[in-house]
């Protein structure tokens, strides 16, 4: 492979890819406006931006995903356009996931040439499959991973780097790494500093898309901040300081979408002592009966996993729960609803719906499941239900795969309250959902929570955080980094949440 | 220095591990194929007869030639990720096609055979087809094209046709001691199976697509034509078994295929052999292994003269701890 003719070390001043004035918008929304970013071989260029800022849909222009609606991608002065993944691959630009495009079952060699394989003699020539691949983790320094592993065998880290690898293999000069950080250990983000740094030394330009704030400053040499689809800044890493970065990324005016925060709470319903497992460590709070309690932190931070925790998906480990006063352990979903503990799931389609079955069978499918008794007292009420919850349907025999967004979360919603639960667990409760079904969504959150229910609100949109809490906790790599009152801004949120400190 | 002896240190360890994950699905069949035949020269011993005798070794390679070549087939597409209902019927498609066309004249044994398994190549075409085209799911379209064959030969056959001539059915029966020819070439068709798969491209490419489809397009394979490849490859296996059979009986017969139940006997045997149901990883070898464990069972039970009955209770468990037992290893080796 011609990855050797790179010149070591020497920092090219000429982009390797340009994209300039990119637009991109989906069934009328603009999605970005007018973004340029260029990529200089041997540079660590930072992406930052909020949820919903773009960055993906600018990765994906970059990777051919995506075509702009206007605007020019240039690689090495070269106007090009992309219409499948694979010219963006023949232009030297891969992109590295956070999911792997490995086979698990084949050797590090085998994937890294999949669909490349060198032949001789009508067979694939395995001593060159290995040699090369060998060759190119020599080059990385990342001898530790043998070319005929199986891929399954390998941590997530090293598995990363076969990926990187392969992209190497097809003479990638751009890698775009979205996330890198967020599949691994604490101790595995050192390794991966490492190889960052070997390949921007190697000459290959990197696109670091991240959103800690630690990271960006470690590796990065320049960063452009996005927001809203727009570009805000893009300068010098030294000319900038992580206060600043936050505070381009976020600082828009809250709107008048949340409900009156509540009066004053109630007795503590679930209480956390010291509680932990492998994804969390050493939690203790409290949620009382009337409050809505944002949890706040990145992807990977082990926000959801407390959700999943106190649910019983994956139970704590150490530590206690109580609940209403009385310490309880549960062990797995089924005790969780038995003791009054609903959970709405980040992933709708997939774990909160059967999108097949009707708006009256998804709507009952947990009081069916949780308690006994005749299925005619069970469905008495479910008008009731629905109409509490406000779901707008043909009719209850209505199959939920044909609802809105929005009105799948009311039946999710629905089907809770079906067993009326001492505390709701909502994870990212507005994701694909409209901004008039987002507002209705808060407004029955808030009822509930003022009928005397403990809400705790898993999400990433920090607006949505912000303008439903009673108090925020912000978790940081597995741990609470601290608490914030209602109202509490952006930046404070994203200080703690990044492991920069609490900026408020 | 340090770095040169860490790698060292590093090679070291990647080679205890490949010596521990030595137990693989391959070694098990093996391994559970060599208990099974002492267990069974006992038992058959206590009986006063000998399992391993020239007609013991006789009689498990005749059943283990036909199951053999539609599982080698079927190993093909279970391994990309598809499955072979068709290959039943198919069986006896071929076999007609085969003698048919023969006629009992023996110039025509080229052509007949050619046309078997022309037949057999444009069946498994449209297998593929429909699958990767018309995107059906492959059991359904497999099922379907089964379905059609079936019709067809109740529409139009009613028991044997053709004639097979007296120097192919050399073919059903020449042996050099206790070993048929024909399971010979069953075994030398194993072997260039298996290095189709493990050293060509297209064979990488049957593992990949297998694996995961998605990650397989999106490294520049190209998916359909190798489902393709490997459901006419497995239409072919399955037509010089129709060919094996005619061969054999001296004429065609429609149900020769179904009746034995080749389509979930030779999925059987692949799964026995270790190759994931799911694609993607398993291989030639042990579905050979899967072959010979079958075989020897039905010889086992001919000797001890077992009721069926009790035979299909054996092989049932058999089948089901087998694939417990993969499964259970493979859970273990993600954890560790």
């Amino acid at each position: 492979m011609s990855v050797t003719h790179v010149t070591q070390g020497v920092e090219h001043p000429v982009a390797v890819v340009r994209l300039e004035g990119i637009e991109k918008s989906f069934f009328g929304v603009q999605v970005l406006r007018g973004v340029n970013l260029s990529l200089r071989a041997g540079e660590v260029h930072a992406l930052v931006g909020e949820n919903g800022a773009g960055k993906s849909t600018l990765l994906k222009v970059l990777a051919g995903v995506h075509r702009p609606d206007s605007g020019r991608i240039v690689v090495r002065d070269e106007e090009v356009s992309f219409a499948a993944p694979r010219d963006a691959q023949a232009a030297g630009i891969a992109i590295i996931h956070q999911e792997f495009t490995l086979l698990e079952h084949r050797t590090v060699a085998e994937n890294v040439f999949l669909g490349r394989e060198p032949v001789r003699r009508g067979q694939v020539d395995r001593r060159a499959l290995e040699t090369e691949t060998r060759r190119l983790l020599d080059w990385l320094g990342e001898d530790g991973i043998e070319p005929g592993t199986e891929v399954a065998r390998l941590s997530v880290a090293r598995k990363q780097v076969v990926e990187i690898v392969k992209a190497l293999s097809a003479d990638a000069r751009v890698l775009a790494m979205d996330e890198p950080t967020a599949a691994l250990a604490d101790n595995e983000v050192e390794l991966l500093y490492g190889l960052v740094r070997r390949l921007r030394d190697r000459g290959i330009a990197i696109l670091y898309v991240s959103h800690r704030m630690r990271e960006v400053f470690d590796l990065s040499s320049r960063i452009t901040v996005l927001k809203d689809g727009a570009l805000v800044t893009c300068a010098p890493t030294a000319d900038l300081d992580a206060d600043q970065v936050v505070r381009h990324m976020v600082g828009r005016p809250l709107e008048a979408l949340y409900p009156e925060r509540a009066s004053r709470p109630g007795a503590v319903r679930i209480a956390l002592r010291g509680a932990g497992n492998e994804r969390v460590r050493n939690l203790t709070f409290d949620v009382r009966a009337g409050e809505v309690v944002g949890l706040a932190g990145l992807q990977g931070s082990g926000r959801s996993a407390i959700a999943r925790a106190i649910w019983g998906v994956e139970p704590f480990t150490t530590g206690t729960v109580e609940l209403d006063g009385v310490p309880t352990r549960v062990t797995g979903p089924r005790t969780a609803v038995r003791k009054g503990i609903g959970y709405v799931t980040e992933d709708r389609k997939g774990e909160g719906l059967a999108l097949r079955q009707s708006v009256r069978d998804n709507t009952l499918l947990v009081r069916r499941a949780a308690c006994r008794g005749a299925v005619a007292r069970q469905t008495a009420d479910l008008t009731r239900l629905l109409g509490e919850v406000g779901v707008i349907a043909r009719g209850p025999h209505q199959e939920v795969r044909y609802l809105s967004g929005g009105n799948q979360q009311k039946v999710v919603l629905g089907k809770w309250l079906a067993v009326r639960p001492r505390v709701l667990i909502v994870d990212e409760p507005t994701r694909g959902v409209d901004v008039g079904a987002k507002q209705a969504l808060y407004r029955l959150l808030r009822d509930l929570a003022d009928d005397g229910m403990a809400i705790l609100m898993v999400s990433s949109e920090l607006p949505e955080l912000i303008g439903m809490s009673d108090r925020i906790l912000v978790m940081h790599e597995g741990a609470l980094a601290g608490e914030l009152p209602a109202g509490a801004d952006e930046e404070a949120v994203m200080g703690l949440a990044t492991g920069h400190g609490a900026v408020a | 220095m340090s770095a040169v002896s860490e790698r060292v240190r590093r090679r070291g360890e990647a080679l205890v591990r490949t010596r521990t994950s030595v137990i693989t699905p391959v070694l098990v069949v093996y391994l559970a194929l060599a208990v099974l035949l002492v267990a069974g020269s006992v038992l058959v011993g206590v009986q006063g007869g000998v399992l391993l005798d020239h007609g013991g070794i006789l009689n498990i390679l005749t059943r283990g030639t036909v199951l053999g070549l539609v599982a080698i087939g079927q190993t093909l597409v279970i391994v990309t990720g598809s499955l072979d209902l068709s290959v039943a019927y198919l069986i006896g498609l071929c076999s007609l096609v085969a003698s048919e066309t023969m006629a009992g004249s023996p110039g025509m044994i080229v052509p007949g055979v050619l046309a078997a398994l022309g037949v057999a190549a444009v069946v498994g075409l449209v297998n593929g087809l429909v699958i990767t085209v018309l995107k059906a799911n492959a059991f359904i379209a497999t099922l379907g094209v089964a379905l059609v064959l079936r019709g067809y030969l109740e529409h139009n056959y009613t028991g044997p046709a053709g004639s097979v001539p007296r120097a192919f059915q050399h073919i059903g029966y020449d042996r050099i001691g206790p070993v048929p020819v024909a399971a010979l070439l069953m075994l030398l068709l194993a072997a260039a199976a298996w290095w189709y798969l493990r050293r060509t491209r297209t064979g990488y490419h049957m593992y990949a697509v297998g694996g995961d489809v998605e990650v397989a397009r999106l490294s520049g394979v190209r998916t359909g034509r190798t489902i393709v490849t490997a459901h006419v490859l497995c239409a072919v296996m399955a037509g010089l078994a129709g060919v094996f059979l005619a061969g054999r009986l001296g004429s065609g017969a429609p149900y020769v295929g179904a009746d034995a139940g080749y389509d979930l006997e030779s999925i059987a045997a692949v799964v026995l052999g270790g190759t994931a149901l799911a694609g993607g990883r398993g291989g030639v070898a042990g579905t050979i292994g899967g072959v010979l464990i079958l075989s020897t069972l039905d010889t086992i039970f001919d000797d001890l003269g077992l009721e069926s009955f009790f035979k299909d209770v054996v092989r049932g468990v058999v089948l089901i701890a087998a694939v417990a037992l993969y499964a259970r290893s493979r859970t273990a080796g993600r954890s560790a």
